[in-house]
Order: C-alpha cells, then structure tokens, then sequence
C-alpha cells in the first residue's frame, strides 16, 4: 500500500461521495455543494495522474466558475425548496438500465492493462502544455476562443429581456 | 513501484458517469440536469488523462485534449443557462417534465 494508493482511495471515495450524495440529497443548494467536493476530489485525481495544469484548470473552472453559475441559475429561477422525487418506477427503470451499462463496461475495462512506460509528465508540465497548444494545436486553440466568444455573445441574447415585447404590450 | 493501476481509474470514471447519468435522467430541477452532464463531462476527462498516461503512447495529447473539452463544457453551461433563464422568464418554471412546448 503506497502512499499513492491511500491518495487515490481517498479521493476517489470523497468523489463518490459527492455524487452519491447528489443523487440523494433534497435541498438543490445541497445538491450543487455536494457536487463542489466531487470537482475538487478529481482535481487530486488529475495530480495523482502527473496533470498538474489540468488539475489547477478543474479548480478553477468547474469548483470555481460553473458550480457559482449554477447557483446563480437556481436562485433566479423559483424552484421548490425540496425537490420532488420522481415516479417510482421511472426511477427503477432508469437504474436498471444504467446498472445494465455498469456490467457491459466494467466486464470491458476490467482487465485492461497497457503496462507502465517510463514517462516524467509532470516535470515542467505548464511548459510543455503551453509549448504544445501554441505549436502543434495552435488552430484548435484560436477556434476555441472563436467558440467563447459565440458562447458569450449568445448567452447574453438568449438571457436578455426583449425590449419590443415589452413595449408591445404596454 | 506499484502505482494505481489503470482499471481504477476508469472505475472510478465509470461510476461517476453512472451517477451522472442517473442524475441527468431522473432529476426535475433543469440546473441540476445541468450538472449531471458536467459530472458526466468530469467522468470522461478522467478517462483521457489516465490514458493519456497510462497508455502505448504516453504524451501531453490527452491532458490538453481534456483542456479542449472543458472549455467546450463551460461554453455549454453558459449557454444551457441562458436558454433556462429564457425560458423561465416565458413559462415560470425549471422542471424538465413541464417543458413540453415541443411535444404538443
């Protein structure tokens, strides 16, 4: 048992957790609070995996940026304080068939080994992501910055208030 | 040197696909639909940096591959939200099974 085995175990469960309790708690503030634990436990995956910018980048895009949007989707939208639960049956359907896709997969997976390279990704990580996205992915990287700005520009349309309909109806 | 093997990994990506899966599937509230799909973004760039260590080639490709894939999944937070918002404004409510506009 290395010290990297007890990391992974214990961030692994704490991500579990979190989802777990998504699944089961009432409250739709708890729910996205729960799920803050989940973010930040696979930010300490990502550094036991030697991905250390990936794991910062988790931090501050998922715990950080889109856990407080989330919040402030839920506090604008009128939402009942306990979530309903859905029909039962629905609810077992659902999990039959998700517990049918577990099987498939981890029959798959289970045995999967490629064997262990030598490989030192963490030295200079940051370094060597930014010489890669600046050399080999150079074009993905401007057309990803194409798709914010659609991102921005059309989440601030589609959320506006309609001036004419409003004044249509005066 | 007996790191994590790699069947852990996407075990743990597994299961927190599943999760998501299930949330995405089973909840009411839209917002937390919402975040389902990004637990179920999160399992998948799991699985890219595991391989992208733990594979015949190891290299960087996975790990800015999962960079790509999380700025396209704050694009569509952004957006899901703004059609929410939208929306709420028209039909005053977030529950999926009331947005049935389409179906009628």
């Amino acid at each position: 048992m290395t010290g990297e085995m007890i990391a992974f175990f214990l961030l692994a469960l704490t991500a579990i957790t979190g989802g777990v309790l998504l699944i089961n708690l009432t409250n739709v503030v708890h729910m996205v609070v729960a799920l803050i634990f989940t973010f930040i436990a696979i930010a300490g995956i990502y550094i036991t995996l030697s991905a250390e910018f990936v794991a910062v980048v988790q931090v501050l895009i998922y715990s950080g940026a889109i856990t407080i949007i989330m919040l402030f989707g839920i506090m604008l939208t009128r939402h009942q304080e306990k979530e309903k639960k859905a029909p039962r049956l629905k609810i077992i359907l659902t999990g039959l068939t998700i517990g049918l896709f577990f099987l498939i997969m981890y029959g798959k997976i289970k045995d999967l080994n490629f064997g262990q390279q030598n490989v030192e990704l963490h030295v200079e990580n940051t370094k060597k992501i930014g010489v890669e996205l600046y050399s080999h992915y150079v074009i993905p990287f401007e057309l990803t910055s194409v798709l914010l700005l659609v991102a921005l520009i059309g989440s601030i349309i589609l959320a506006k208030r309609d001036d004419d309909e409003k004044e249509a109806k005066k | 040197m007996s790191a994590v093997p790699l069947p852990a990994y996407l075990m743990l990506a597994l299961i927190l696909f599943c999760i998501g899966l299930f949330g995405a599937l089973t909840k009411r509230n839209a917002v937390i639909v919402l975040i389902s799909i990004e637990l179920m973004l999160n399992a998948v760039n799991i699985n890219l940096v595991a391989f992208a260590k733990y594979s015949l080639n190891p290299g960087l490709t996975g790990q800015i591959f999962s960079l790509f894939t999380i700025t396209v999944a704050a694009a569509e937070a952004a957006v899901g939200l703004a059609i929410l918002i939208a929306l709420y404004r028209n039909r005053k409510t977030v529950n999926v099974d009331e947005m049935d506009t389409m179906k009628r």
